[in-house]
């Protein structure tokens, strides 16, 4: 069923919270990759408060949907879900990068509840999705897998030989999105390493090819819906998104994949993130930065 | 063996430059000299600070994107050629991720690609376990061809760098994040691939280091001789391959009792280098080894690491008292050799 208006608003209002928590999160850590996981934010939202069946009173729950953090340098996003959603103490997050923290950059699901796959070397998390989708066919169970790449982590041969085989084991439980934020660390995708035509590529490796705006609730939950009817192949939804989403000084630059903040800053950052900032759409061209 | 004799070149100032950009800027003055040489990077021109590089010759950098497999096929294919690839990634990816291209591209083709691996050990402390590499040297040292060097600052980078330009075949320069300390005073010490540096003359005991830890060697064979009055001889075996095999044994004949220090894991390492040589050898000494134990590493900042895995001044300290009460079996017939 469509997203309802009211439960759009929800999600923007979980989502802007979200985004916030990210905020604190890199003040507390001394820095981190805020860009990346402002870009993925809606559709983190999307899944952890309206279409992911998990408990996070039990993490291990054996029948819970699966997700996959391909682009595991977005765990400063992911960690502040699993928080907001009661896997664990949001507390815990001031210790995030600090000596013998659960939590690093990129997180560990020994240490941290509720992560599916320790990810953070790029172009590993969609082979492990799609494992994990062919055990649960393999053992008569229904949960459905999701994955999120980085667009940038496309660039893995490794990310088309899960693809290949995803559609060759027509796993229509397996759900891919790419984070299509134009941007990786040394510049903008197209200057690094040209991925277009994107949606091409994928529909030629047999996966159904959805195209989004990732800032939009109702776009996003249409085609987590459309995957989810699909029968026979493996969907990807590639989401148009702005790296650093939210906040007015980061959106679009490059340099803010990874990065630290003060306090100052924090409530800049927080400040243009509440006052709602831009809709959608594709990234603007941007230089300059560092990791 | 190629002997490279230190001429200062004042291209940058180690203290306060990373060993990375020291890598980069050293690179840019023999490439001046060299128009093989040609730098490739998968989407960390930025972190592996090719940058000025990238600035001086822009058309011989090559940024495959996250790919780092097809970067060392590419790297071979490009040595075929008759360029002198050097590249730069991090280890992890460098040593694990494209570990069969290094293996069958390069060292089995035994080409001349030069592989600059930042962000060795636990120098990325706060990424976690996906971004340390406490595997590497093991991996590498056991890739036939294969020339090793964990430099342990900037200015033995400069002179690894050098070194690997003028020595034919695949070498694997590991590197730190870039805010590890600096050993050196300059570039002029007598750097020599192959042969060990010795940073301090002992007798009670030898520790040999490589990388960050022969700075925190140096730092604690101070502090024992103030303290204690222990005479440690500290080796910065910088070439783990092919190892220097004379000084160990001259440190095992004169020292008898040897602490290895790395910033890896404590199998296949550094330590287990020495302990071949020592075993072949057939002399007896009392040996430990420092590093992480065969576990995976905690997050944090690089120097909580370092003292948490007694790789820090503190922690070598402490494993040398220890070390010094070990009993071990003497050969009768050791004097005979000196
Ligand atoms: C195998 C591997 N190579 C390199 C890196 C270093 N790295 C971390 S993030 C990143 C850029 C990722 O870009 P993208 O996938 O587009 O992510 P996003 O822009 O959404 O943050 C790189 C190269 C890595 N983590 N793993």
């Amino acid at each position: 069923m469509p997203l309802s208006a009211e439960e759009i608003r929800k999600l923007q209002a979980k989502a802007q919270q979200l985004r916030c928590d990210m905020v604190d999160v890199t003040v507390w850590a001394g820095g981190a990759h805020i860009g990346g996981s402002l870009s993925m934010a809606d559709v983190l939202t999307a899944l952890y408060y309206h279409y992911l069946e998990v408990r996070p009173e039990e993490p291990d729950w054996p029948e819970r949907d699966r997700f996959v953090l391909s682009k595991g340098h977005g765990g400063l996003g992911l960690s502040c879900v699993l928080a907001d959603k009661g896997y664990f103490d949001k507390e815990l997050l001031k210790e995030f990068n600090h000596f013998k923290s659960p939590f690093g950059m990129h997180l560990d699901g020994n240490k941290v509840r509720g992560v599916d796959a320790s990810t953070g070397s790029l172009g590993h998390g969609l082979s492990m999705a799609l494992g994990m989708s062919m055990g649960a066919r393999f053992q008569k169970q229904a949960w459905r897998t999701y994955c999120m790449l980085g667009d940038g982590e496309c660039d893995e041969g490794s990310v088309w030989e899960a693809a290949m085989a995803a559609s060759h084991f027509k796993a229509d439980t397996l759900t891919a999105f790419v984070d299509r934020n134009h941007m990786m660390i040394d510049g903008l995708t197209e200057d690094i390493m040209s991925l277009e035509p994107l949606a091409e590529k994928w529909t030629a490796f047999g996966w159904q090819v959805r195209e989004v705006d990732g800032h939009d609730f109702a776009q996003i939950g249409e085609a987590i819906e459309g995957a989810q009817a699909t029968q026979g192949a493996p969907t990807v939804i590639i989401c148009q998104t702005v790296k650093g989403k939210g906040v007015d000084f980061m959106e679009a630059q490059v340099k803010w994949h990874y990065g630290s903040i003060d306090s100052e800053l924090a409530a800049k950052a927080k400040a243009s993130i509440m006052a709602g900032g831009n809709a959608g759409g594709a990234a603007a061209p941007a230089t300059g930065g560092a990791s | 063996m190629t002997e490279v004799t230190g001429t200062t070149w004042n291209v940058y100032d180690a203290n306060t430059l990373t060993q990375a950009e020291i890598y980069g800027r050293v690179l840019c003055d023999l490439a001046e000299a060299d128009p093989r040489i040609v730098a490739l990077t998968a989407d960390l021109a930025k972190s592996t600070k090719i940058g000025v590089f990238q600035d001086k010759f822009p058309q011989r950098v090559f940024n495959v994107g996250i790919a780092e497999q097809n970067l060392f096929g590419v790297a071979a294919g490009m040595a075929k050629s008759g360029l002198l690839p050097f590249v730069s990634t991090m280890s992890a990816f460098a040593s694990m991720r494209a570990l069969e291209q290094v293996r069958t591209d390069i060292c089995y083709q035994n080409l001349d690609v030069k592989i600059i691996a930042t962000h060795g050990g636990v120098s990325f402390g706060q990424a976690g376990t996906t971004h340390h590499c406490t595997e590497d040297i093991a991996i590498q040292r056991s890739l036939a061809n294969m020339t090793l060097i964990v430099p342990a600052d900037g200015w033995e980078t400069a002179n690894a760098v050098r070194a690997a330009v003028k020595h034919p075949g695949p070498v694997y320069i590991r590197l730190g994040r870039g805010f590890e300390p600096t050993h050196y005073e300059n570039e002029d010490y007598g750097f020599e691939l192959g042969k060990a540096v010795t940073i301090s003359e002992g007798t009670d005991i030898t520790v040999i280091a490589c990388g960050v830890a022969v700075y925190h060697a140096a730092e604690a064979a101070k502090l024992l001789k103030d303290q204690d009055g222990i005479s440690v001889r500290v080796l910065d075996v910088h070439t783990i391959k092919p190892i220097d095999e004379d000084a160990i044994l001259k440190a095992v004949l004169e020292t008898r009792r040897i602490l290895c220090v790395e910033e890896h894991n404590v199998i296949g390492g550094l330590g287990s280098a020495v302990a071949d040589v020592i075993a072949a050898s057939g002399k007896g000494c009392a040996f430990a080894k420092s590093g992480l134990p065969d576990c995976y590493s905690e997050v944090g900042y690089p120097e909580d690491l370092y003292s948490h895995y007694c790789i820090d001044g503190d922690g070598i300290v402490g494993l040398v008292r220890e070390l010094l009460h070990r009993e071990f079996e003497a050969d009768e017939d050791w004097e005979d050799e000196f």
